[in-house]
């Protein structure tokens, strides 16, 4: 009866433990999340969409504290929108990501949240950053949360720079469905963004349909 | 006089007095590492990279991690260097002793249970991680992994070792049940490069061992001959 009064969850953080990914294509980019949100060992919410808006062709990915990167969501999205109004064409995707690494960097030591910024814009064409600590690095993929460290060898190994792109999205679901195998905190369905200059295409993956490896 | 600057974590980052001694000497002796062996149909095939560790400095950059415990039996060491080899040594004491009672070659099962006894039964006090690979005629090739607090369990295929977390993913994908010894040196010296390129604690050469029944068959890969996988 204890148990049901005190337990765990109730006063653990509420962390999208996470994993996250981002990936550039001949034409655009492939951002991808799973959906599961844990306080402690419980899964809070097992459907939790972790890729967002912040404009049209821009969308990031979220992990970490899920409260602290709501926020920065937030503000982001908010000065996306007045930014693209004032310079009356879609912004580029640098914008975003030096908006939401100015505020990673000038809060670095409250802010427990790690969001990977990536999008097309008419300038540069498909772009991916990643903006860990306050850093911003622009890079052909990225990944992040808790999940990313054990992809890191497959990413390594099977990303090809200028894939087609139904490669970088076959690319992107395998190291998903990867890390959700190992990581306690990543699992759930996949959630897609394709982004390109038509616009952003957003896809489930649920259940059967993730890829399936060896299984001991 | 003594002169210190502490960072705003609170470490050591700079020491100005000579006499001081220097970080990595304080630091205890670890075999940062990837390890890995895969069971093949006659025998196994283990690797392991070459790197040990005192904090930030390379003690030994052409380190042998894959350590005789018997003709066919091999086990791959990760985490203090000092438990993992005096462990190492204790288990080939015992199974020769065991051997010779036995007047036959001991089996892989035998030497991996040996580990097990003292890694669970010193868990509080060891940091070892091994993974224990053989070839004998009743079972043929066979991996057991006996991780940090001492549980046994065989599999087809084990990794272990601190870079061992950034393959999870490509060893999931890429392994196929029923690869030849060929296709698993390759599988094995894929998985350890890529390992080795994400963590700092693993490095240098990568050494390879292959043991059947005629025995045992070893390889280095320097780091020119390194398969490659970076983009940039």
């Amino acid at each position: 009866m204890d148990d049901l009064l005190e337990s765990d969850w109730t006063t653990e953080e509420v962390s999208t433990g996470t994993t996250i990914i981002a990936a550039v294509f001949d034409g655009g980019v492939v951002i991808g999340s799973d959906s599961r949100v844990s306080a402690g060992q419980a899964v809070v919410n097992r459907v939790l969409n972790k890729v967002c808006r912040l404009h049209d062709k821009i969308y990031c990915s979220i992990s970490g504290s899920a409260a602290d990167a709501q926020a920065v969501v937030d503000i982001v999205d908010y000065q996306m929108e007045l930014h693209g109004i004032q310079m009356g064409q879609p912004p580029l995707v640098q914008a975003a990501a030096t908006i939401v690494k100015d505020i990673c960097y000038k809060y670095k030591e409250e802010l427990v949240a790690h969001l990977l910024v990536a999008g097309w814009d008419h300038k540069y064409g498909g772009q991916v950053y990643g903006t860990l600590g306050g850093m911003m690095i622009k890079q052909q993929f990225a990944l992040g949360g808790s999940g990313s460290t054990y992809i890191y060898g497959f990413a390594d190994s099977a990303f090809k720079p200028g894939m087609t792109k139904e490669e970088c999205l076959k690319f992107t679901k395998c190291a998903l469905a990867l890390a959700m195998n190992r990581d306690g905190s990543s699992g759930g369905v996949i959630y897609l963004v394709t982004i390109t200059s038509k616009g952003a295409e957003e896809t489930v993956i649920t259940a059967k349909d993730i890829p399936s490896f060896y299984e001991d | 006089m003594a002169a210190v600057c502490v960072s705003r974590s609170g470490e050591t980052v700079l020491t100005c007095n000579p006499h001081l001694p220097p970080g990595w000497a304080q630091e205890e002796v670890s075999t940062g590492t990837t390890i890995m062996a895969v069971e093949f149909d006659g025998g196994v095939v283990i690797g392991a990279d070459s790197r040990t560790t005192t904090g930030a400095y390379i003690a030994n950059r052409v380190t042998d991690k894959l350590t005789f415990i018997h003709d066919h039996i091999f086990c791959c060491r990760s985490g203090s260097a000092a438990d993992t080899q005096a462990i190492a040594d204790v288990v080939n004491y015992q199974l020769s002793f065991h051997s010779i009672e036995l007047d036959e070659p001991p089996l892989v099962q035998t030497a991996a249970n040996l580990f097990k006894e003292l890694c669970y039964r010193y868990r509080e006090d060891l940091t070892a991680g091994i993974i224990v690979a053989g070839w004998d005629k009743r079972k043929g090739g066979q991996v057991y992994t006996v991780p940090m607090g001492g549980m046994i369990v065989r599999q087809s295929f084990s990794i272990g070792g601190s870079g061992s977390t950034y393959i999870y993913g490509y060893v999931d994908s890429s392994y196929k049940p029923g690869m030849t010894k060929e296709e698993c040196l390759e599988f094995t010296a894929n998985a350890i490069s890529l390992a080795m390129e994400r963590d700092g604690s693993s490095g240098g050469v990568i050494r390879l061992a292959a043991i059947t029944e005629a025995g045992v068959e070893r390889k280095v890969i320097l780091g020119s001959e390194l398969p490659r996988f970076t983009v940039s």
